[in-house]
């Protein structure tokens, strides 16, 4: 959203521009304020934005754009101020006039969060008759946070003209914001303003309505409280909705951390340590991807993801097809030997990550289309969240399915349930269990392409997750793909409905011990494999 | 029936095998502790964890040090000597960094040590350090709370780097609600109590502060930054003090920027991210937000663009960046060197009795000094994170700030002093004019 | 423990084994106190500490080896009770600081005190009588141990999820220590302790008389295991061990048979935690990481699950491999190594170290007729199923 926004934006500056060079410089306060941006003092540049702002002059809007987009050149010594365009030419900024170049003793005019503040009350106003609906929108919801009174003529003016319905209702609730905090506004609008931002129901109206003071007439405060308890009425209900959804979130990525160790443990009833290395991997794996795609094809960044889960599908299977025939092979009927043979190549894994890539973590990009969030309601999803969890249950399907409709995933099946009786069937129970244990790693592999968009990239990537991975493996019960699944998306709910109340800690120490003494009611996890093959 | 295989082992053995082994085993020991140190060079302890945990911050200290010694043995070494680093792994586990310290000034007879990151490994290796009688360099921002005799701490003290950024949000974003969120240990406890002690001073009210722990290497803040969103939409200018630390700063900030919590609405200055934790994120939607540091790499002075040149010479990295705990080891080391070529020793009790009143140049364009309480006078830099991963300095001090080894804000240390020259007493209560506990 | 129980259990391996324990026990303080420094046969004081703690992890792995080598149930979260009884001790340590904390609060230990704590929260009273923390090192460790086991036993909870729950626990304890406002220090733990009995805990002769204690309570351990073991009772543990069911039809109590020997496991964990804590200065929370208790089990594995002798050998030996590679040129690989001894030790030597040892010198034993009879019983019964 905010690149395609920024393109939009320079669009519209461009056409501004033509305006512009169209147009005689006049001096006057216009120039001065201009000079000021080169002073390199915040407080001086905040007082240019004002003035460049409120100035009517057509550059007013091309500076101020220049100024948020760090375009905006200025000159300690001659103290000139340049517009730099998109398109690398430049003007200089007090009178419109192209210049060749830029000095190179000019540097972009510094901001900090108070300006930007003010940077985006003045491209507020400025742009909110732009013909772009994103634009608008936008430009309408920043002078709603700001509600400087000098924005009310811009407001009224283009809620006249305003056609769409959505930035209508933007820019009504900015009116009844300005409306609100004007000292001179009469009770009744007043009154109708508090009634629009208390429609608007979240948690900035909140806010808002918290902050109108003391000087109030009695009835707008009588009203603002009232719209206030039925606002936080409203979003207790809406928090609730946002629980459920943070734990979704959550034991989606316990899903998928786990899923692999479901497969490994259950069928070969391998304590495999070195499961979480495998979830490193596959975020070494993005990594690496992702290095590749930035120094040779920048155009590919958004598709750096689909390329990263087969690669590390493929990466992690084959090492984990490697750890199986070079170690795990020789310790079959001693499942524990292997909890710590792959101990000790846990330890083995990270230290070598760390040798190759470095003890610091690694940086791992968003695509754009995993950036951001939207609004649903009043509760925030973000896109990366919701496309893991789609991502987690996918895999679940595609797993699911695998074992059941194709002939290694019978074969597996048979092993989990009877390994002797399997063997007995000509079933090549070794082969079944090296591929088993890639399959497992593969699938640690493709969890870490995920968590490496929420998480550290760093060689104790894995370390953080191994706990929780056998909880939930262990909690749904072993050797069943839903119990995992059942398994992690409550152990996830009940953390984030617990995390409110107690705290993070706390609430993390409470599931533990539920998880105990769940375990003492039902010794064999929540989905137990029934017959005799689960005593061996 | 295990006894009987055992027996058959008995077997082999005699009594006198029993004497033979006790003696084997001895001289075995004795044969480890025998190496001694050569006497032309003067040896120097490394001790940063180079796996585990910590390794992603400490193994760049590490380092840093053998940079230093490297340069310092161009310029032709101390007193005539080469410089030897002696490094060892504690591996992030804390009984394991008392064991290395101890293995650093017995067995190989190290002059000086520097190391350390977590309060939790200097607390271990203090006693140590006190009954070897032997000198620590701590290079990370503390909770203070502490002045050793042994131990020179060339990090932040909360005066250094929390009080300055709170200041800096009051007066410049006027900020009048505060989060203060860190992760459950010493150093986030502490500093968020003298801060609460601070604002409270200031007259910001209790509704108005909310504090937040998280533990270590937290990795899901969904419900944490849509409280501090929460929070933050109760009509009053809203900042968040983050004194999380290490690895659960990645998650953190992503969160934060897919949430949408933009600087301008709800900046967040943090005391524990640097240039090396951005490296791990893109942090474009960060820009704005706050870090409260003694150096940033990005401060543009002949001594810093010198020092970042030779350090990425030094690690065939162009790319390496710099941060402030490695400034703080650069100017430890430095006065190091100088107090030892003042008494042309390396007896740690004499060089402990110069290092008070040296100064060094810091890499910012001052001169840092050691004070009696075993802390130094430092810049205080605001920065805000510019899109590559650097930061932009928006504040400083007008001067080098003195650091305070007791708090003024705390109730139990107001009245106390560390001055290792007048008082020889690194917890002295200026009130009952005593040196409390076992202090010298 | 009757005399009877006493020589039946002492065959001349555990004979040698004792001996040599004493022996360190009395040889290397003496050494370090009375000869010279810089002697040939000088034990220095840094070594003596370090010893020490091996000693305390030989404990710790004893009592593994206990539960796990002869009973089957494989804790990975051991080093909650070894942390406990460290915990505990700690606190008497911390008590006896008094006014020489950087405070000179008489009551307070200094992290309360920083942290504006006004007075001393219950569970801290007491802790200032040494015989008091002692029955804690004792009694706190074996609570869990027995509430935890009379839940998880009767329910018949084993193998893996048994494994995974202990786990599970020591990972709620660990979280539970890091909170500040637990009231134990949080992540910075107890530390800077000043006297033990009165003796100053850094002195030279408290150092040597604590490792001579540390190798008087390994003894001790391991006669007690060595009874436990040798007894009718260790025999029904180990057909516990083989065949829980077939046990259980045969009417024995399982549960009780392992709610005792896990309960007794715990209290010797607990007692090495005690001595660990004064001979290294520091007991934090990161004693509870799954990690370290998955390490103790390793220590067992390597020098032989079953043979006791084994388990106190793989612990010293482990560590004395950790303090080796972590300094000087192979401080940065340590970790391949450390690693890589794993996962041969289980390749190459799955009955570990002192089990191989048996295994060879039995098949040796076998080649020469004289022999025969001795090896026609079966020595270690080799572990059929893992759990």
């Amino acid at each position: 959203m905010p690149t395609n926004l920024s393109a939009r934006l320079s669009t519209f500056v461009l056409s501004l521009f033509l305006i512009a060079f169209a147009l005689p410089a006049f001096a006057g306060p216009f120039e001065d304020a201009v000079a000021k941006f080169a002073n390199d003092d915040f407080s001086d540049t905040d007082e240019a934005i004002g003035v460049v702002a409120s100035s009517g002059n057509k550059l007013a809007f091309p500076i101020i754009n220049a100024l948020q987009e760090g375009r905006l050149m200025a000159d300690p010594d001659s103290k000139k101020v340049y517009v730099t365009g998109t398109d690398g030419k430049s003007i200089d900024a007090a009178t419109g006039e192209s210049v060749a170049s830029v000095p190179d003793s000019a540097s972009a005019v510094r901001l900090n969060n108070r300006l930007r503040r003010s940077v985006d009350a003045a491209l507020g106003s400025l742009t909110l008759q732009s013909p772009d609906l994103g634009t608008r929108l936008q430009a309408a919801q920043s002078v709603f946070k700001s509600h400087e009174e000098t924005a009310l003529e811009p407001v009224e003016s283009a809620l006249a003209k305003e056609t769409n319905r959505s930035v209508k209702a933007v820019l009504g609730e900015a009116r009844a914001a300005i409306l609100l905090f004007k000292s001179d506004a009469t009770e009744v609008q007043k009154l109708e303003a508090v009634a629009t931002i208390k429609a608007r129901g979240d948690q900035e109206a909140l806010a808002l309505l918290s902050d109108i003071g003391s000087d109030q007439p009695a009835s707008v405060t009588k009203a603002a409280t009232s719209a206030i308890s039925s606002i936080q009425n409203s979003l207790a209900v809406w928090s609730m909705v946002q629980n459920a959804w943070y734990g979704l979130s959550l034991g989606s990525v316990l899903l998928l951390a786990a899923i692999g160790l479901a497969i490994t443990f259950g069928v070969m009833g391998v304590i495999n340590m070195a499961h979480g290395e495998m979830v490193m991997i596959g975020a070494y794996t993005t990594f690496a991807v992702q290095e590749v795609i930035r120094t040779r094809y920048p155009a590919l960044f958004d598709y750096s993801l689909l390329i990263a889960v087969p690669l590390a599908f493929l990466v992690a299977g084959a090492i984990g097809v490697l750890i199986e025939r070079s170690i795990i092979r020789f310790l079959y009927g001693r499942p524990l030997e292997t909890l710590l043979a792959t101990w000790g190549l846990s330890l083995v894994l990270q230290q070598a990550v760390r040798t190759m890539f470095g003890p610091t973590n690694r940086e791992v990009g968003n695509p754009s289309w995993m950036s951001g969030a939207f609004e649903l309601g009043q509760i925030t999803i973000t896109y990366n969240r919701l496309w893991i969890l789609c991502f987690t249950l996918a895999v679940f399907v595609i797993l699911l399915a695998m074992l059941r409709y194709t002939a290694l995933g019978l074969e597996m099946r048979a092993v989990t349930q009877n390994r002797r009786m399997a063997a007995s069937m000509g079933i090549a129970t070794s082969r079944v269990d090296a591929l088993t244990f890639g399959l497992g790693s593969g699938i640690a592999g493709i969890a870490g392409v995920a968590l490496s968009q929420i998480d550290n990239v760093s060689p104790n990537l894995g370390q953080s997750y191994i706990i929780d991975s056998f909880m939930v493996v262990v909690f749904g019960g072993v050797g069943n793909l839903w119990g995992t699944l059942v398994g992690a998306f409550t152990l996830g709910i009940a953390n984030k409905f617990l995390e409110p109340v107690a705290g993070a800690v706390l609430g993390k120490i409470a599931i533990l011990v539920l998880i105990i003494l769940f375990i003492q009611k039902r010794p064999r996890g929540l989905f137990a494999l029934k017959g005799r093959a689960v005593e061996a | 029936m295990p006894t009987k295989s055992i027996h058959d082992i008995a077997a082999s053995f005699s009594r006198r095998g029993v004497l033979a082994a006790t003696a084997g085993l001895m001289l075995g020991l004795a044969s480890i502790s025998g190496a001694k140190a050569a006497d032309d060079t003067i040896k120097v302890g490394v001790l940063h964890s180079l796996s585990g945990t910590m390794a992603i911050s400490e193994t760049t200290l590490k380092d840093t040090i053998l940079f230093l010694i490297d340069e310092q043995n161009k310029k032709g070494g101390v007193l005539g000597k080469k410089l030897e680093a002696v490094v060892v792994d504690p591996a992030s586990n804390w009984p394991l960094f008392a064991e290395k310290a101890r293995e650093l000034i017995t067995k190989d007879k190290v002059a000086v040590v520097f190391g350390c990151w977590t309060s939790v490994s200097r607390k271990s290796v203090l006693p140590v350090f006190k009954e070897l009688n032997n000198i620590l360099f701590y290079p990370v921002q503390y909770e203070g709370e502490e002045s050793e005799r042994n131990v020179f701490y060339t990090g932040a003290a909360p005066n250094q780097q929390a009080i300055p950024a709170v200041d800096y949000l009051m007066k410049e974003e006027k900020v009048k609600r505060w989060v203060l969120a860190g992760t459950d240990y010493v150093y986030p406890r502490t500093t968020n109590k003298i801060l609460e002690a601070y604002l409270k001073s200031k007259g910001v009210a209790q509704e108005d502060i909310m504090i937040n722990y998280t533990p270590f290497g937290h990795s899901d803040w969904q419900t944490i930054v849509a409280d501090i969103k929460k929070f933050g939409s109760a009509g009053k200018k809203t900042a968040v003090v983050s004194t999380i630390n290490g690895d659960a700063n990645v998650p953190f900030y992503k969160e934060l920027g897919n949430q949408g919590i933009k600087a301008k609405d709800i900046p967040v200055v943090a005391f524990s991210v640097g240039e090396e934790e951005l490296a791990g994120i893109d942090t474009k939607p960060l820009v704005g937000h706050l870090a409260a540091w003694n150096y940033f790499e990005s401060i543009k002075t002949p001594a810093n663009e010198k020092f970042i040149k030779d350090w990425q010479a030094y690690t065939k990295n162009p790319k390496r960046t710099t941060n402030d705990p490695m400034e703080a080891h650069v100017i430890g080391f430095n006065m190091w060197v100088k107090a030892v070529e003042k008494v042309k020793s390396t007896d740690p009790d004499k060089v402990i009795d110069a290092l008070p009143g040296i100064e060094a140049a810091n890499l910012t364009g001052g001169t840092s000094k050691m004070l009696p309480n075993h802390h130094i006078t430092k810049p205080v830099f605001i920065g805000e994170i510019k899109g590559n991963g650097q930061f932009d300095v928006v504040w400083k001090t007008p001067g080098l700030v003195a650091g305070d080894a007791w708090s003024k804000e705390l109730d139990g240390s107001k009245d106390l002093i560390g001055d290792w020259v007048g008082k020889k007493c690194g917890n002295f209560n200026t009130k009952t004019n005593k040196c409390l506990g076992s202090g010298s | 423990m009757t005399p009877h129980m006493l020589t039946r259990s002492l065959d001349r391996g555990a004979t040698i084994f004792v001996m040599v324990v004493a022996a360190c026990g009395v040889l290397i303080p003496l050494s370090n106190l009375l000869l010279p420094a810089g002697s040939v046969l000088q034990v220095p004081t840094y070594l003596v500490a370090l010893w020490g703690k091996y000693v305390c992890y030989a404990i710790l792995a004893l009592s593994i080896d206990l539960i796990w080598g002869y009973c089957g149930i494989l804790s990975l979260g051991h080093g909650a009770f070894f942390a406990l009884g460290g915990y505990a001790m700690g606190m008497y340590l911390m008590r006896q600081i008094g006014t020489r904390g950087v405070y000179g609060n008489p009551v307070l230990p200094d992290f309360m005190v920083f942290l504006n704590w006004q007075k001393l929260p219950w569970y801290w009273h007491g802790f200032d009588m040494f015989w008091f923390a002692a029955l804690m090192v004792l009694f706190v460790p074996g609570l869990l141990a027995f509430c935890f086991g009379w839940l998880a036993f009767r329910s018949r909870v084993t193998g893996v999820y048994l494994s995974i729950i202990t786990q599970a626990m020591t990972y709620a304890l660990l979280l539970a220590f890091f909170r500040n406002d637990f009231g134990f220090g949080g992540n910075n733990g107890l530390t800077d302790f000043k006297d033990i009995l009165g003796f100053n805990v850094q002195a030279e002769g408290t150092r040597a008389a604590l490792f001579a204690l540390s190798c008087l309570a390994l003894i001790l351990s391991f006669l007690i295991c060595r009874s436990v073991v040798s007894s009718k009772l260790g025999k029904v543990l180990i057909a516990i061990r083989d065949a829980e069911s077939r046990s259980r039809f045969l009417g024995y109590r399982v549960e009780s048979y392992k709610l005792f020997v896990f309960t007794l496991s715990a209290c010797m964990a607990g007692v090495a935690g005690a001595l660990y804590v004064p001979q290294v200065g520091i007991i934090n929370p990161s004693e509870f990481a799954p990690g370290n208790s998955i390490e103790a089990v390793i220590w067992v594995a390597v020098g032989g699950r079953g043979t006791l002798i084994g388990a106190a050998l793989g612990a010293i030996v482990v560590n004395y491999a950790k303090t080796f590679f972590t300094s000087g040129v192979l401080a940065p690989y340590w970790l391949f190594m450390l690693g890589a001894l794993f996962i041969l030790v289980t390749l190459l030597l799955p009955k570990g170290i002192v089990g191989t040892f048996n295994a060879w010198r039995e098949a040796s034993r076998e080649r020469r007729p004289a022999a025969a009879s001795v090896a026609a019983e079966d020595g270690i019964t080799e572990p059929k199923m893992a759990e």
